[in-house]
């Protein structure tokens, strides 16, 4: 049956490839074939790797690939190239043409390029209901014959519609319907539209696509309706688009840190019951005591610490931001803030990977791969760090709280540490301007390509397709990387303490402390602190309190109490806010990183580069602190 | 009629293109579906005035002023 995930033991027949255009329901597709859950997006080229999954139909296997989703196949991109390699290796016994029926014209473009390159293909009509709701009645047995592939409507991806699209894909495969095809004959879609290797005759494609799109549907696709027109006008309004940026990016944060504190304290509770159980469980066992501290005042506590601060704001930040992301949002954000990166050499784009650094820096980086510009890329690749993400807002309000107090506005907590926030994220914002627009005049100089940007239609985000696709594709798949950061990091935190050597080290780092405003014990944590950012706070308490586990969550509160007995004054907390919010990415980040950069050289510029920005802040706080 | 830059046509207004006048634009554009010939409806600016965004066969896309300066573009009669 279709939509049952086939991951058996059973040989797989075939290779089915899917193509089209990017947004055109193309992934979604993909998830419901072959219930791998692999993201969609709603912006161009999401999906640079190939996915591949298994789906099983009649009781044979076939396995999916989705290729990059490209407006053509004309080599000119490594997405387009992947495709139209794929395409033509013959890897794939069928093809799959996802064309969204609600622009029939546009759809025929790349659907006729991939049909000049095979023949075993099959076309699938995505949202044909909506098309007919807004009065665009193709007719698809005509289609059929004009491009001699099965056409199959689909609409709302039902098990019904996706067993007709696989009894087709079936058809295809056996070569039941490739007779009388007119292909083989060759008048529509003629060989002279393509000249040779990569090169194409665009304008001609563009031609036939309006000819076939004009016989098989009456009205003209032209009209962009006028519903979504006026939504679009005040979503990129010059008052309302700014404001419609700036109200949601502070809801999204409000309702992740608001909703993030209450599951955080039962986390971390639970996690707490859960290792004195383990430890009771080891002690009965009869394990040497050490061996005990070190698994659970190392490995596993900071293991849980970690778990427990960074997996709620994650499980709600994500997928609010795809819900936004479903809907169209997101492109035109990119389309609104476009203007002012590219002053600074960079494009529209860059803000969205900005905001998914909000949530996670690593998740940010990967983000990166929707910027098709490799200086660019890179560019928001490097400064994607200088955004604190999801782990660096506890820390950051509770230093901002420890300021307040510090200075005697008191524990007013609400509005002006709000503010304070608010202040922060737009110096992050500011920075990340500045350094990109310094590396895209120094190691990242060159001409930037031209920018042309899609505006996809609006469409209703699914739910529940979004909740689960965001919990297991970004956050629980970062977390596995984080937490197999933490433990290791935990065993090395505990063997420091336990053994004095941390004492050592914090009077050795201490003099370089004071020259930026902070001390010995600051640096440490935030060298410690490498494998997660969440453990920077938690650590420097560890180390103040001189124990040799790590302090919980719940011991936050109590820092206000600790770092005034150690002498700190406004300038301490004030340059540890600044280098929370301007130091090394997270060890998870610095691996994406380098995964997505292929080179050392910038996965080291990223590690020095912030750290560089938020020392000479430090500095900078202290020499007017000092006048 | 006469011929003008696509960045300055009037808010509202429709045209059809008559040449790309840079070739790395000429392939971005072509595959968005912007030829000869095609017909490009302003229908809104980004809040600072630039890009802006343009119906092009059933679709919205947002092209920069620097890059709408190489379209050249006459009016519909």
């Amino acid at each position: 049956m279709a939509g049952s995930c086939g991951r058996r033991a059973e040989a797989i027949r075939a290779a089915v490839a899917l193509c089209g255009n990017p947004n055109v329901g193309k992934s979604t597709l993909f998830n419901a074939l072959t219930g791998l859950k692999q993201h969609t997006g709603n912006w161009t080229g999401k999906t640079v790797e190939t996915a591949k999954g298994v789906f099983t139909y009649a009781g044979v296997a076939y396995e999916l690939v989705d290729l990059p989703g490209c407006y053509s196949l004309d080599a000119a991109s490594p997405e387009e190239l992947v495709a139209r390699e794929f395409i033509l290796s013959g890897a794939a016994a069928c093809t799959v043409i996802v064309c969204d029926a609600t622009s029939l014209e546009r759809s025929l473009f790349i659907a006729q390029q991939v049909l000049s390159l095979t023949k075993r293909a099959v076309v699938c009509l995505n949202y044909f209901e909506e098309a007919k709701r807004r009065g665009m009645l193709i007719d698809t047995k005509r289609l059929e014959k004009m491009l001699g592939v099965e056409v199959v409507t689909v609409s709302r991806i039902r098990r019904s519609e996706l067993a007709l699209l696989c009894g087709a894909i079936e058809r295809c495969i056996e070569g039941k319907n490739s007779e009388g095809s007119y292909l083989l004959s060759g008048d529509h879609i003629s060989e002279n539209l393509f000249l040779g290797e990569g090169k194409q005759n665009s304008a001609a494609i563009w031609i036939s696509a309006e000819r076939i799109a004009a016989a098989c549907c009456e009205k003209d696709a032209d009209a962009v309706s006028a519903k979504r027109l006026k939504l679009d006008r005040l979503l990129t309004g010059k008052v309302s688009g700014r404001l419609a940026v700036l109200l949601l990016l502070a809801l999204v944060l409000y309702i992740t840190t608001v909703g993030a504190n209450y599951p955080s304290e039962l986390l971390s509770r639970g996690s707490q019951w859960l290792l004195e159980n383990i430890r009771h469980g080891m002690t009965a066992a009869g394990i040497a005591p050490k061996l005990i501290s070190a698994v659970c005042d190392g490995m596993l506590l900071t293991l849980f610490t970690v778990i427990s601060v960074m997996l709620p704001p994650m499980a709600i930040f994500f997928p609010m931001f795809t819900l936004l992301e479903d809907f169209g949002f997101l492109p035109r954000m990119a389309f609104n803030l476009d203007r002012c990166f590219c002053r600074c050499g960079s494009c529209g784009k860059q803000m969205l990977t900005m905001c998914m650094g909000l949530g996670c820096n690593a998740v940010g980086v990967t983000g990166c791969r929707i910027i098709g510009d490799r200086r660019e890329r890179l560019a928001a690749i490097l400064t994607n760090a200088l955004i604190p993400c999801n782990g660096r807002f506890p820390a950051l309000a509770a230093l901002i709280t420890v300021l307040l107090i510090m200075v005697g506005a008191g524990n007013t907590g609400g509005v002006l540490s709000g503010l304070f926030m608010l202040a922060l994220l737009l110096l992050a914002f500011i920075m990340t301007l500045g350094t990109t627009y310094l590396l895209t005049r120094t190691v990242l100089r060159g001409r930037s390509k031209a920018f042309v940007l899609e505006l996809p239609p609006f469409r209703k985000p699914r739910i529940m397709q979004v909740i689960v696709r965001s919990v297991f594709d970004r956050t629980l798949k970062v977390l596995a990387r984080a937490a197999a950061a933490a433990a290791p990091a935990g065993l090395l935190i505990w063997l420091l303490g336990e053994y004095g050597l941390l004492e050592s080290c914090v009077s050795f780092l201490d003099p370089i402390g004071r020259v930026f405003g902070l001390d010995g014990c600051i640096l440490m944590a935030f060298i410690l602190g490498l494998p997660a950012n969440e453990l920077i706070l938690p650590l420097t308490l560890m180390i103040y309190t001189g124990q040799s586990r790590i302090a919980g969550v719940t011991a936050i509160g109590s820092l206000a109490g600790v770092t005034a007995a150690h002498g700190w004054t406004w300038v301490t907390a004030l340059c540890m806010m600044l280098l929370m919010l301007f130091h090394s990415p997270c060890a998870t980040t610095l691996l994406t990183i380098k995964r997505e950069t292929h080179s050392i050289k910038w996965t080291a510029l990223t590690l020095l580069l912030p750290n560089l920005l938020g020392l000479m802040l430090c500095i900078a706080v202290k020499g007017v602190s000092m006048l | 009629m006469a011929e003008f830059a696509l960045s300055r046509l009037s808010p509202y207004n429709a045209c059809r293109v008559i040449r790309i006048e840079s070739e790395a634009l000429r392939g971005r554009l072509e595959d968005m579906g912007v030829t000869g010939g095609t017909v490009l409806t302003w229908l809104f600016d980004a809040p600072c005035g630039d890009p802006a965004a343009y119906s092009v066969r059933g679709a919205v896309i947002a092209i920069r002023a620097k890059d709408a300066e190489k379209i050249i573009v006459r009016g519909l009669d």
